[in-house]
């Protein structure tokens, strides 16, 4: 399977395979009107399969996303048709609008205008609470 | 702006200025009659609470002050559909600190982003509550002159009974605690509270569902009330109600220096004729949470004023 090479954009590569479609819904890049491609179960040597995005497009995203939902994934910067930036992705401290609280005694459960806010408790174990309630994100 | 939202948003230090305050206020009155003079305490109550409520309240007068403020949401802007938020802003206009209870958790907090003046979290729903463990804290103080090497035992409704996971995470600070959970299965310490707070802090714990079991080890024992309103569903308080109730028979193999303490309000769980056993020491507890919160409202409006 062949996907063009981009001029301008984001590769998102090494994403553990399943989680391309989880990134996809919740970088909003159904959004975008620029060319964007999720491959999965790409064959990869290291890690058996994987998913690849491609987004063909000067956007904004939101590398905590990205940290969160694969913390092992990498990031490739592309200007020019040429790699300018590699990066690596670690689980943020924080997530803003990310996940959403569940918890009907929250206080995000009644008043809309407030961000969804969670802090990393346990890195070891990859809990984030809400800053609120401290209701556990799912 | 200084708010305390969380008892841990006190360290150590600052709980031990707060009781050395609250105890000079106790021995001394007069030289605190005057302190809060012109400055207004707002007491907004979006949830019905008469104790706590009127602690504060009799706290700023106390200390010479005044009080602004509502005591259910009926009759605030919220029923008119006002966020947290601009209340706060609001109510920053009129007084110098606020008192807040809410039933959805967080809110003081979000209140406290907002507000130009300290916010002090009066109880949020199951989630906090951290003037009642202030007021524990003065009473073990009082009754056991030491915060360490002590076995309290939390019986009763342990998930959503706040009062219990906020004075956890106050005694987890101090070395040699052991703590023994008494509750029906249903009713449990939720789990990040024992992960989070005891297993992090090394703190041994045991679960149990027999308070008579447990009695004999105990030098504390915190007992809860099921509360009715922390249930979606009316089938499941009314089953679980009445899982506890200290009676005299119950404490035959307590130790003589028990200390018995609830957050109040009681329904039926500890027995009357247990109030005149040396003991218990509720009603202490209450007039110990009217000094620390005068003592609370002074350290904050001084720190205000920086």
């Amino acid at each position: 399977m062949k996907v063009d090479s981009i001029l301008n954009g984001t590769v998102i590569d090494h994403i553990e395979a399943g989680k391309g479609m989880t990134l996809f819904k919740l970088l909003e890049l159904g959004k975008l009107e620029c060319p964007v491609a999720i491959i999965k179960n790409v064959p990869s040597k290291k890690m058996g399969k994987k998913d690849i995005i491609k987004i063909d497009g000067d956007v904004p995203i939101d590398f905590d996303v990205i940290g969160y939902v694969d913390p092992a994934a990498t990031i490739n910067i592309i200007k020019g048709g040429v790699l300018i930036e590699k990066r690596n992705c670690c689980l943020p401290e924080q997530l803003k609008n990310v996940v959403y609280c569940k918890n009907p005694r929250c206080i995000t459960s009644v008043e809309q205008e407030i961000d969804h806010i969670f802090k990393l408790t346990d890195r070891e174990n990859k809990v984030y609470r809400c800053i609120y309630c401290e209701t556990k994100a799912n | 702006m200084r708010s305390l939202i969380d008892i841990l948003d006190l360290s150590v230090s600052e709980i031990e200025e707060l009781i050395a305050t609250a105890c000079d206020i106790i021995d001394n009155p007069q030289k605190y009659s005057e302190k809060c003079k012109g400055k207004k305490l707002a007491t907004l109550f979006f949830e019905p609470s008469t104790r706590t409520r009127l602690s504060f309240e009799a706290a700023m007068y106390e200390l010479g002050g005044n009080v602004i403020g509502f005591s259910e949401s009926n009759s605030s802007s919220a029923a008119k559909g006002e966020s947290v938020s601009d209340t706060a802003k609001t109510i920053s206009c009129y007084a110098d600190i606020i008192a807040m209870r809410h039933p959805k958790e967080g809110a003081p907090y979000v209140a406290s982003k907002s507000a130009s003046i300290p916010v002090i979290n009066a109880g949020d729903g199951g989630h906090n509550h951290p003037t009642q463990t202030l007021a524990d804290l003065l009473t073990i103080h009082r009754e056991k002159g030491r915060f360490n090497n002590l076995t309290i035992g939390f019986c009763g409704d342990l998930k959503f009974g706040r009062t219990v996971h906020s004075l956890i995470n106050a005694m987890s600070r101090y070395s040699g605690i052991k703590v023994v959970l008494i509750s029906p299965n249903e009713l449990k310490l939720p789990s990040y509270v024992k992960k989070d707070v005891l297993d992090r802090n090394n703190i041994p714990y045991t679960e149990t569902e027999s308070l008579e079991e447990a009695m004999p080890e105990l030098d504390i024992l915190y007992m809860t009330r099921v509360q009715r309103e922390r249930f979606f569903n009316e089938e499941d308080y009314l089953r679980l109600k009445d899982s506890y109730i200290l009676d005299m028979d119950k404490l035959t193999n307590a130790r003589g220096d028990l200390s018995i303490m609830h957050p109040l309000p009681r329904v039926n769980e500890i027995s009357v004729a247990v109030d005149d056993d040396p003991r218990a020491c509720y009603f202490k507890q209450v007039l110990n949470g009217k000094y620390m919160r005068m003592a609370l409202i002074l350290k904050l409006l001084e720190e205000a004023k920086k």
